[in-house]
């Protein structure tokens, strides 16, 4: 099923009029003419979708904590700041549907009684800021947006926003902060945006696929949604496909399509690239836990692995891992994991706020270990310190990218640890140019 | 208001984007126009020097230790002169696994220099970024608003080539 996606090769869907003749914008017809704020509210909660940035908080949930105080304006902002390794199916969305995020946007604001609506999009992605700004004055032409929309007495101007390069400001209180004019640093929860966001406003966050969802479930309903997918992971999942794959890209799957059945099959990531063979997945982005082939395709229990929140999580930490946000990365028997787990320590110690000592001073930590047993330098002993270190930060900042931080090292370690002890062993060896630690047992 | 002692200003144009974007923003609340105006601003001076950021600070009429910690908080601004063309190359995993670090070894041996650094000739500024989100398409890197993607040797070869003209 293609919930969103169904029109995206349609020369000229970027414009109004093409996205228009396709059936767009009746949605936004349907819940400003013929349904309440509330009524659009309870069709979302209907539909299960989950919130499509990572978290996978049901999406009608959040929008029903919201605070409605008298008086006090109330906000929505889209997280368009896609910036974890593996992601880019916003980007691609987009870039090559704008309107439908438009569409979107337009709903979910009149169902939360916003009235000035905001999309922080990370800054790199000028060029997709542009194609934004384009199609909201498209929409403003037609009287989709702005003062009195399509005659009802609703107003509602959206403004684009840009990053400035901050991996941080896709945490929820981060990017307020940014738009705001901050530094993206996290604030402390409680209060929770839903009650103090945005100018300390009642605000929702939701992210770009999420929002995006918006226009079918209204044309179509939420239950006609929640037919899709599988138990809890209700309806359609953006999953972007990166490293050693024959077919990378962006594909619409429906939530509980086996692993692999997208991993192999040529309607999706094609398999991996000719004569290689499967070494580990990293499923979710690069904060999920990295998991070894087998256990990607295959739970502990030797079940078929699904796509699915709950599927992908079987198993927990031990021999799960996350449906996270869909950033889907395969490595072949060519990948050296220590490579890999330093490349993202140095990425998080590089996107550390510095707020809290344990992410600021445990990234960099983690980062320098890894790059010691990488070049040839380490010893047996920062194995179990690098547990140690991951032990000390998960759970111990104001936001999540400590965890995000600490999961990438403590799982390829937990799977991958006699990968490292070679490392350590033979120095000489592993430090060779594209030199990987092959055993057999890892390999599905 | 900041006494200027220079000749840092936008173009009339840019000064005009400038007083929209502020207008964006709610009543009170024209900080937040501090990011989309610092864009602009390193469009027009190409990088984000004291003065820059001081005439930043004046247009939004906020201290200019306010535009100081935001510049350099976030990675796009730069701190120091770059040459014409701002290479930035995405370093981070998936890129990696396509091919990033060898692609970026033939680049920074074409130009003559590491991260940091700008060509001798003034053309171009070679800086290291994390994830573009375009994993997929990858390796790649981003000069302005332009994304250079499924990078190859040769690739990088034609478009130095194309840009040096």
């Amino acid at each position: 099923m293609k919930i969103l996606t169904e029109h995206i090769n349609t020369p000229g869907i970027e414009t109004f009029e093409v996205y228009r003749k396709k059936g767009g914008y009746t949605a936004v017809e349907k819940a400003i003419k013929t349904m309440s704020p509330e009524a659009v509210v309870e069709e979302v909660k209907k539909s299960g979708v989950r919130g499509r940035g990572g978290a996978g908080f049901p999406m009608g949930m959040k929008w029903s904590f919201l605070a409605k105080p008298e008086g006090v304006p109330r906000y929505l902002v889209c997280n368009a700041d896609e910036s974890e390794p593996g992601t880019f199916k916003d980007h691609y969305l987009m870039k090559n549907l704008p309107h439908l995020l438009i569409e979107g946007m337009i709903i979910s604001s009149y169902a939360l009684g916003a009235n000035k609506s905001f999309i922080y999009v990370r800054g790199e992605l000028m060029y997709v800021i542009r194609i934004l700004e384009k199609a909201i004055e498209e929409a403003k032409a037609a009287g989709f947006l702005g003062k009195n929309i399509l005659g009802s007495g609703y107003d509602l101007e959206l403004v684009v926003h840009p990053g400035g390069g901050a991996y941080i400001c896709g945490e929820e209180t981060a990017l307020l902060e940014s738009l705001e004019g901050k530094r993206g640093n996290p604030r402390n929860k409680p209060p929770f945006p839903a009650v103090k966001g945005l100018y300390q406003c009642p605000t929702v966050v939701n992210n770009v696929e999420s929002i995006a969802t918006t226009s079918w479930i209204i044309n179509n309903g939420g239950e006609a949604y929640a037919t899709y997918g599988i138990g809890k992971s209700t309806g359609t999942k953006l999953i972007s496909a990166s490293g050693h794959i024959n077919n990378p890209g962006v594909y619409e799957i429906n939530l509980g399509l086996s692993c692999d059945e997208f991993l192999n099959s040529d309607e999706y990531c094609g398999g991996v690239r000719k004569g290689h063979t499967l070494k580990a997945v990293v499923a979710g982005g690069s904060s999920v836990p990295i998991v070894p082939g087998h256990l990607f395709l295959k739970t502990a229990n030797g079940e078929d692995r699904l796509m699915s929140y709950e599927s992908l999580s079987d198993g927990g930490f031990a021999t799960g891992t996350m449906l996270g946000s869909g950033g889907f990365i395969v490595f072949d028997e060519t990948a050296c994991i220590v490579r890999n787990t330093w490349n993202f320590a140095r990425f998080y110690e590089h996107e550390s706020c510095g707020q809290c000592s344990p992410c600021r001073e445990g990234t960099g930590w983690m980062q320098k270990v890894l790059n010691r047993i990488e070049h040839g330098k380490g010893s047996m002993h920062d194995i179990d310190l690098l547990v140690d270190i991951s032990k000390k930060i998960e759970g111990n900042t104001i936001c999540p990218l400590g965890d995000a931080a600490a999961w990438p090292v403590a799982s390829a370690i937990r799977h991958f640890r006699d990968e490292f002890e070679w490392h350590i062993k033979h120095p000489i060896e592993a430090t060779k140019p594209g030199a990987v630690y092959m055993k057999e047992s890892v390999l599905a | 208001m900041i006494e200027l002692t220079n000749t840092i200003a936008f173009t009339p144009e840019r000064l005009a984007i400038a007083k929209e974007m502020i207008a964006r923003y709610p009543e009170g609340k024209q900080k937040s126009a501090l990011m989309p105006i610092m864009h602009l601003a390193q469009e027009q001076f190409a990088w984000m020097s004291q003065d820059v950021m001081d005439y930043v600070a004046s247009l939004l009429n906020i201290s200019p230790v306010e535009v100081y910690e935001v510049a350099t908080f976030y990675t796009m601004f730069h701190l120091e002169p770059v040459g014409k063309h701002v290479i930035e190359y995405c370093r981070t995993g998936p890129c990696v696994l396509m091919g990033g670090e060898e692609v970026y070894a033939h680049l920074t041996q074409k130009l003559g220099i590491k991260k940091g650094q700008t060509t001798s000739d003034g053309m171009f500024t070679l800086k290291e970024v994390e994830c573009l989100a375009a994993c997929g398409w990858g390796p790649c890197f981003q000069i302005r608003e332009k994304y250079y993607m499924n990078l190859t040797n040769d690739k990088v070869d034609d478009i130095i080539r194309e840009l040096s003209r």
